[in-house]
């Protein structure tokens, strides 16, 4: 693995303090307690918020990967797991919980519906995706994806984190530290994304009369 | 008395905490591995399981029926030289089939009569569309598009597959569907069979 | 399959003459009723023909015709056939057809959303908020002059998937490049948000009166969800307190509206199967079970005998496991923080693996067919059935009975909260494990028989109290019959085909409508499809359980405490997926 070599200092222990010295970069100590308690929000979108559960539960117990504590606020959690169809309606809502959210903070798209709107596209009260408001870290696929295929994504992102590096992360960045906040969208007659206000005016201004 | 109910329910929890030790225990003693092994996965997702159920993915992985379906694939034979022959004629009925619609298919057309040729020219599958129902597979006239067992393929960014992404040998299709590839390969033997006797009559009848 | 005979029209039109007729279309059964009529009429299906429970109300877009058709769908609780009447309005707006709310108080939600998706207003209903999308939305979907965002072509297959079909993002196809679509010349900075008032406004209604002999406070609002834990699902609601009574509440829903019905009607039928799956997540089995039975219904088939009885095998396992989930999921919202629920989940866990071992998913089955299942039982998932009925399940019940049932803490919690009585479930459409608490044997299996389940012997679970414990105990008598009717099919499952028409991706249903009608564990799950002879249903309607269950729950937490209010949320259990749809 290239990153682990990158992440291990260039030095050797002399054989007599061998076992008795372990030497490690900040990085992997800082990656090490964060991957090892990556705690998600506790919400449940749909379907896939039940395999979610099941997940917790004893056969697959995510407990074994520091996973178990869902945190009812988002003040106190690492991770939001989207796990089922966002819908327009229940896109703010999110929002606010992401930007409430502190750093660092990982999202991942469970399932199909919160990775692109899933059999539910076509609905016309789908986003489709979270990836259109939210910087998605894993995507895993499936319909629900199973609770081994959830375990496999959170390996997934494990190995993510395990690749960042202290040097660079934004949290610590003053510059782009609020690189991640998301404006709240609006419910009007569709959703609005109010970055893209201008954008939406052009076109409704350029549509053929209905 | 106030409180019985309370210790008779205590009283459960105590019985499965105490299961926990002694199925270990009597496995152990009888030399057998409960954990990492086929036979103690079975055991604990049977009828007689007490005690610790957790099957401890990644290290070891639950058994999975046959039936088992997660995303589809399709199927190639391996030819002459190695040649990959992708068993689909892009006839299209998958496409047709799929409940959400995730299934494009390109035909490919001969160049030199314009007639459509039984190979797709691309495949794709948008992973993050489809709902793994099963009915392209169930549906697929000539065995090419299949469910896959594999379950591991979470990503960093969306996934659309395309006809090379998709592409499995016919060797991994046997290997996770023994019973149901035997099933088809007679049925095709029966088949090609029957069409070769045919053939032979007509031919004794010219 | 008995087919019950849906309608009793020469009485109707004998009693009223001149003010229904009976409806003459091909296929249909039923009497229209005049507009100016239906509540007089109404009132006397109710009273005086004794059609006491109004399962379904709904709406129709006959375009062609230049008709809005409104269907109800009345029973008895007694048991038999149902009655079916409509009203037709032209198709010009404003719509208006007189509301049943007095009649029946359990239409509330349901004229709501014929209001929320068909822009029929409901003169008299007084509260006629959208109720799945948000207010200011524009449109009303199911229209079928309606055209969603992402709107491709009328019906599925499309096109552009075959014979060339290069991958697109359905995005590239928008104007707005998403699922988005605006009025000619909407500016959204101009745009003045809805503040929800009218929300708000509605619960004021119910502030009139103080709660005695307590000191004077002021009232808040607090709203409750969509995140919140212990709502089971996005919902929300928005409860108006004294103190820590409950006062007055609205439930606000249409946060997992994921557009099922208007998805429905562009599906082929076959397409719809796995879409119902996903309605009530924990039952994919029955869901398939309520949707093929309409569906043959309609197409008149006959189904094979070996598949009857798979059926019923999987959706009593279904029942089974949906229960287990249910008490533990009651004891996390009490506080029991999860140990149930890990006893409840392990044995789900032992039911979910049959299910994945016949149908290849765990949650989502997708193994019905029409005329069958999909493919048969293998051996050995047969075994583990015989293995989980005969020995484990009913073990396991029993000890999560000596787990729970005496505890104090959890008897204190239940016995005597939320009270339910007869008269008022029946009033509000209240089905299922609920209705059958408050003392009234109504269950579909024997009310009216669907499938086979005429041939077992299983005795319909009732408690007479109604209240949380009642709930809550009745769930194991449930379990318990489950398990007596899995015992007799499991004896007496017969060999043979599994299903009795041919694997074919295309069916042909005859023109018509057909309602159909199953016990879910939840409740009467029932499904509305309008069939015009295409590969697509003209209008394919849900009657999910939990909505119609939901709207008792104003009635039944008014003067209780707000921490009960969280466990009576977990005993109408409720689902999003089926709630929203």
């Amino acid at each position: 693995m290239e990153n682990e070599k990158l992440s291990l200092p260039n030095y050797t222990i002399p054989e007599d303090l061998q076992n008795v010295v372990a030497i490690t970069t900040l990085d992997r100590l800082y990656n090490w307690g964060r991957r090892s308690s990556v705690w998600p929000l506790m919400f449940g979108l749909a379907c896939c918020a039940i395999e979610m559960i099941a997940a917790q539960t004893a056969r697959y117990d995510m407990a074994r990967f520091g996973m178990e504590v869902m945190r009812p606020t988002p003040r106190q959690a690492d991770m939001m797991l989207v796990s089922g169809t966002v819908t327009k309606k229940m896109l703010p809502s999110i929002i606010r919980l992401y930007n409430q959210m502190p750093e660092p903070k990982y999202v991942v798209a469970m399932g199909a519906c919160a990775s692109s709107g899933g059999p539910f596209k076509e609905g016309y009260n789908v986003v489709a995706g979270i990836d259109k408001f939210l910087p998605v870290d894993v995507y895993i696929p499936g319909c629900p994806p199973t609770p081994q295929a959830l375990i496999a994504g959170m390996i997934k992102l494990q190995e993510k984190i395990d690749k960042q590096s202290i040097k660079h992360v934004t949290w610590y960045n003053k510059e782009k530290k609020d690189g991640n906040y998301v404006p709240m969208p609006i419910l009007g007659p569709d959703l609005i994304d109010v970055r893209r206000n201008a954008e939406i005016r052009d076109v409704a201004a350029a549509k053929e009369s209905a | 008395m106030y409180g019985k109910g309370i210790l008779k329910g205590l009283s459960v929890t105590w019985k499965r905490f105490w299961d926990t030790y002694t199925d270990d225990i009597s496995w152990m003693l009888r030399g057998k591995k409960r954990y990492n092994s086929d036979e103690g996965i079975r055991h604990r997702s049977s009828k007689d399981t007490k005690g610790i159920f957790t099957v401890q993915y990644p290290e070891e992985q639950l058994i999975v029926p046959e039936e088992f379906r997660y995303v589809p694939f399709l199927v190639y034979d391996e030819g002459a030289d190695g040649k990959k022959e992708v068993r689909c004629t892009s006839c299209g009925i998958c496409a047709k089939v799929c409940p959400p619609q995730c299934i494009w298919i390109v035909r490919t057309n001969d160049p030199s009569t314009g007639r459509p040729v039984p190979v797709p020219t691309d495949f794709f599958v948008d992973m993050d569309i489809c709902m793994n129902c099963g009915f392209c597979a169930e549906y697929c006239p000539f065995d090419a598009i299949k469910m896959d067992h594999d379950f591991d393929i979470a990503s960093y960014q969306r996934n659309v597959y395309n006809l090379e992404k998709l592409m499995k040998p016919a060797s991994y299709y046997a290997g996770i569907r023994p019973e149901n590839y035997t099933r088809e390969e007679e049925a095709r033997k029966a088949k090609e069979a029957a069409k070769a006797a045919k053939a032979e009559a007509n031919a004794a009848a010219a | 399959m008995a087919t019950p005979v849906l309608t009793q029209t020469v009485d109707l039109a004998a009693r009223f003459p001149g003010k229904v007729s009976a409806d003459a279309r091909p296929g249909y059964a039923g009497i229209i009723v005049n507009k100016e009529n239906l509540v007089e009429v109404a009132t006397a299906v109710r009273d005086e023909f004794g059609f006491d429970l109004l399962t379904a109300v709904t709406g129709v877009d006959y375009i062609a015709e230049n008709k809005m058709e409104v269907v109800y769908h009345a029973y008895k609780t007694t048991g038999g056939a149902g009655l079916v009447f409509r009203v037709q309005v032209e198709r010009v707006d404003p719509i208006e057809v007189p509301s049943l709310i007095n009649i029946w108080p359990g239409v509330d939600f349901q004229e709501r959303e014929a209001w929320d998706l068909y822009g029929i207003k409901f003169t008299g209903h007084p509260d006629l908020r959208r109720i799945l999308m948000w207010e200011g939305f524009e449109g009303h979907p199911l229209r079928k002059d309606w055209k969603e965002p992402f709107f491709e072509e009328e019906v599925k297959p499309f096109k552009s998937r075959w014979p060339d079909g290069q991958h697109t993002f359905a995005e590239n196809k928008n104007p707005f490049r998403d699922n988005l679509n605006f009025p000619k010349d909407f500016d959204p900075e101009k745009y003045v948000v809805d503040k929800e008032e009218d929300l708000y406004m509605s619960l004021e209604r119910d502030t009139t009166k103080d709660v005695e002999g307590n000191m004077k406070t002021d009232h808040i609002v607090v709203n409750m969800g969509p995140h919140h834990p212990s709502t089971h699902g996005v919902l929300r609601v928005a409860v108006q307190l004294d103190g820590e009574t409950i006062i007055g509440l609205k439930p606000v829903m249409g946060y997992l509206h994921r557009n099922h019905d208007k998805i429905g009607e562009r599906n082929t039928y076959l397409q719809n199967i796995p879409y119902t799956d996903r309605l009530d997540y924990f039952n994919s089995m029955s869901n398939n079970f309520g949707y093929v039975t309409t569906v043959e219904k309609l197409m008149k088939i006959p189904v094979a005998e070996r598949a009857e009885y798979i059926r019923v095998i999987m959706a009593e396992l279904s029942r089974i496991q949906n229960h287990l989930i249910f008490i533990g999921m009651l004891m996390n919202d009490l506080g029991t923080m999860y140990t149930p629920s890990l006893y409840a989940f392990e044995e789900r866990e032992l039911v979910l693996d049959i299910f994945e071992a016949v149908s290849g998913a765990r949650m989502m089955c997708n193994y019905f067919r029409f005329g069958g299942v999909v493919r048969d039982i293998p051996d050995f998932a047969m075994q583990k059935i015989k293995d989980l009925v005969f020995e484990r399940l009913p073990a396991k019940t029993d000890e999560m009975e000596r787990f729970l049932n005496e505890n104090e803490i959890l008897v204190a919690r239940l016995k005597g909260i939320h009270v339910l009585n007869a008269e008022d479930a029946i009033k509000y459409s209240v089905t299922g494990p609920v209705l059958r608490a408050t003392g009234v044997p109504y269950d579909l299996r024997r009310a009216d028989p669907y499938s086979i389940y005429d041939r077992f012997d299983f005795d319909v679970a009732v408690r007479q109290n109604g209240d949380m414990m009642d709930n809550y105990l009745i769930r194991f008598d449930e379990i318990r019959q489950s398990l007596r009717i899995l015992e007799q099919a499991i004896k007496q499952i017969p060999q043979g085909p599994i299903n009795s028409q041919k694997a074919a991706y295309q069916v042909r249903v005859p023109a018509g409508e057909a309602y159909g009608r199953i016990e879910s564990p939840k409740g009467e799950l029932a499904f509305y499809i309008v069939s015009n002879g295409k590969p697509n249903a003209y209008r394919y309607h849900v009657r999910p359980a939990s909505f119609v269950n939901l709207t008792a729950v104003e009635s039944m937490c008014k003067g209780s405490k707000i921490a009960d209010f969280v466990a009576l949320l977990a005993m109408l259990d409720i689902v999003m997926g089926e709630l929203d749809r």
